[in-house]
């Protein structure tokens, strides 16, 4: 499939800002699922600065913008040639040990309704488990937006058996760890075919990483593994440690912000 | 009491290295002794030299106590020191950058993955990148005691931000005041040639994109930090500037420091603040210490960090453990400093033998430094033993145990004269385009008769350590 990817993020600064500094995890991962075409970022007013590749394999890059600014706008398009791998990460190169995945988070950290739902499954092999956790995490959280928000942790979303994409990723990377298996939260986008809105282009899931097939993507949210339809960006131990854009704002303005994401099939 | 070395006597025969000081002791006048004690003590103050002692209520800021009475080594005694320490800071910088890379040690077996990777001192930021010259410690902090003639063991690598070194050197400075005939008399080996080492180390570790002669800063989390005094010294003696977090700034693909001529670009930062502190768009977005986005413009070559982040998965109690296989798997070499004997509490064997003589053992938390969190079996009462065996049950992965050792004894003035007081040994090497040592190093003195724990939050004292030239 070849996505065409728009993503626009504005920032508004009231009074302006004094600069800003961010770290952006937004372009696509190299690997046999997705080739990417053309690939812009952009950031109005900004400096680009530290451009690299980290041990994860993601393409990172340090833009700062020099105040005073009312307004701040990231641009990202592009186009990418998807593939559909059964959601493994196939010729992904980085070097980070999968064992460093077995570490909690605050947002993943355990108790005793993740525990018990991650030993409710069993499965002949990691692969065979991966799947079963998945399933149980998708039978036990409803997907239900407006419910949780971005600090919700795996602990409370379960408790509410409700949540969102980042919910489902964390309770389910939490149940892994659980069993001994490394596993890491992903951001990506994805696109809905059939009723595709706007907001949910913006998507994230886990990865799990079992025996020889080393990284496997799992979207409890969708009860799949990623295919054709999903562009992964980047990845980390939550959803804060994978998060596409870090920043600070220098000042004592308030920050609103407005974010437009489309993702569309492109005729071939 | 149990046996332990006295480096100054060897029966009744005073040893070589303390011969002069022996006389020097003995035709001094307590007179004279008691006000040079008060004028050391004057002298400190006025310079200003105290340390953060937290948890204890009252004034944190102490004086620190200092023993006139020198420590003194043979240089052939220090030879094998050095040689030893420099053995081990190479070690300790390979493993680093093989654990960073491709984890050959990993790979080889010689050491478990667990302990690395899901190490919280392992930083995943640092992965496929090397910094300059390769080298992630660049002050190597080595804890050593001494138990006999020729037995020197390592207690603790410190591969972070080892702190002391000002100690070493102001206690040189005011015995050298004080006592200048000593000086004459004796040919003792210099260390005041250590910020321009330390200098030199950092120069040769520029960024890869750095033009010209690097800009250097030390980079402190501020003044109500327990080592604040030793930053803004250490910042004087090398010239350069002692800066905060908000003292700094990332434009573009550099850091900047705010001067009253302008920005003026930063090429290597001595930081003296933790890694999870040092770049909230990178580790604790709460930190107010660091600078955002540093750890991008580091990894893409626009600046230096010392140590850099993630060298703490070295220097662990548990990784320590492994130090003498580094050695013998990145240099081919036997180690010349030998490793306490450790118990690991997470394997059963060794938790079963540990419970059952928590009396005769030192436990520490895997973690912990400045000696907190530690039991001392043989000084600890029964309800203390208990109550860390509780403490250790909930969760033995935290913990090693050691043998207590019989720490060598340095004579130490005390009111009613001289007496042998426990002592350690910190020496500070150098990692950079050249491993350096100056002879010498901060020795902690045990102040209370009888006492093994030298931390000077916990009553211990310091002294100036000499290497007499041959």
């Amino acid at each position: 499939m070849r996505l065409k990817i728009t993503h626009e993020t504005s920032y508004f600064y009231d009074p302006p800002a004094q600069g800003l500094v961010q770290s952006l995890r937004l372009t696509p991962s190299v690997y046999e699922g997705q080739r990417v075409a053309d690939w812009t970022i952009s950031v109005s007013g900004g400096q680009r600065g530290a451009a690299f590749r980290d041990g994860a394999g993601d393409w990172i890059e340090g833009w700062t913008v020099r105040g005073p600014v009312q307004e701040v706008v990231v641009s990202i398009s592009g186009q990418v040639e998807t593939r559909d791998t059964a959601g493994v990460l196939r010729g992904h190169r980085e070097s980070v040990h999968p064992l460093v995945y077995l570490r909690p988070t605050p947002a993943t950290g355990l108790d005793t309704a993740l525990r018990d739902l991650a030993h409710s499954a069993q499965g002949e092999d990691g692969l065979d488990l991966a799947h079963r956790l998945a399933a149980a995490v998708t039978q036990a959280v409803a997907y239900s937006p407006g419910v949780t928000d971005a600090r919700t942790t795996a602990a409370e979303a379960l408790a509410l058996g409700q949540g969102v994409c980042q919910d489902h990723a964390h309770v389910l990377i939490a149940c892994a760890r659980e069993r001994g298996l490394p596993a890491r939260y992903v951001s990506g986008y994805l696109h809905s075919s059939r009723d595709g809105q706007p907001h949910d282009a913006a998507h994230a899931w886990a990865e799990i990483h079992v025996g020889p097939l080393g990284w496997v993507g799992f979207d409890a949210a969708n009860a799949c593994c990623p295919d054709d339809r999903y562009v992964r960006l980047g990845s980390g131990l939550d959803a804060d440690d994978a998060a596409p854009v870090r920043g600070t704002t220098f000042g004592t303005g308030d920050e609103s912000l407005d974010v437009r994401v489309q993702v569309e099939e492109m005729e071939q | 009491m149990m046996n332990c070395y006295n480096e100054m006597l060897e029966g009744d025969r005073v040893r070589e290295p303390y011969a002069m000081l022996s006389e020097w002791i003995e035709t001094m006048p307590v007179e004279i002794r008691q006000m040079k004690q008060a004028e050391a003590e004057a002298l400190f103050r006025r310079i200003g030299i105290t340390f953060a002692v937290y948890g204890e209520g009252g004034d944190p800021d102490r004086l620190i106590p200092f023993d006139m009475m020198p420590r003194v080594f043979l240089q052939a005694e220090w030879r094998r020191l050095e040689r030893g320490i420099k053995q081990r800071a190479r070690a300790l910088n390979a493993f680093l950058r093989d654990v960073y890379g491709r984890a050959e040690i990993v790979r080889a077996g010689r050491i478990p993955a667990r302990l690395v990777y899901q190490n919280d001192a392992y930083e995943k930021a640092m992965a496929n990148f090397t910094p300059p010259r390769g080298v992630y410690s660049h002050i190597v902090g080595i804890d050593i005691v001494r138990t006999g003639r020729d037995e020197f063991y390592v207690l603790e690598d410190n591969c972070r931000t080892p702190s002391g070194v000002s100690y070493m050197l102001e206690n040189r400075e005011i015995m050298m005041r004080m006592f200048p005939a000593l000086f004459r008399n004796n040919r003792i080996e210099p260390v005041d040639q250590y910020p321009e080492l330390l200098r030199r180390t950092l120069v040769s570790v520029a960024p890869r994109k750095c033009e010209g002669p690097p800009t250097i800063v030390i980079l402190t989390p501020g003044h109500y930090n327990s080592a604040y005094y030793e930053h803004s010294f250490l910042a004087n003696l090398m010239g350069v500037e002692l800066v905060e977090g908000s003292d700094l700034f990332v434009d573009g693909g550099f850091v900047y420091m705010r001067t009253t001529q302008g920005p003026k670009r930063v090429d290597v930062i001595y930081r003296r603040i933790d890694d999870q502190f040092l770049d909230p768009l990178c580790f604790r977005r709460d930190s107010m210490l660091g600078v955002p986005g540093l750890m991008d413009v580091y990894r893409s070559g626009g600046v230096s960090i010392t140590s850099a982040p993630g060298a703490g998965v070295a220097d662990d109690k548990a990784v320590y453990t492994f130090v003498p296989e580094m050695i013998r798997f990145y240099l081919g070499e036997e180690p010349i400093l030998r490793n306490v004997q450790t118990w690991t509490l997470w394997k059963d064997e060794d938790y079963r033998y540990v419970m059952a003589n928590l009396k005769d053992l030192v436990v520490k938390e895997v973690h912990g430094s400045g000696g907190y969190g530690m039991l001392i079996g043989p000084r600890a009462s029964k309800a203390e033993i208990e109550s860390f065996a509780e403490r250790i049950k909930a969760s033995p992965g935290n913990y090693i145990a050691q043998p207590t050792l019989a720490l060598s004894t340095s004579p130490t003035f005390v009111n009613e004269g001289v007496a042998p007081r426990h002592v350690d040994l910190r020496p500070f090497c150098l990692c950079g385009d050249r491993i350096e040592l100056v002879p010498g190093g901060l020795t902690r003195v045990a102040l209370r008769e009888g006492s093994l724990v030298v931390n000077s939050s916990q009553g211990g004292g310091v002294k100036d350590t000499w290497v007499l030239t041959e």
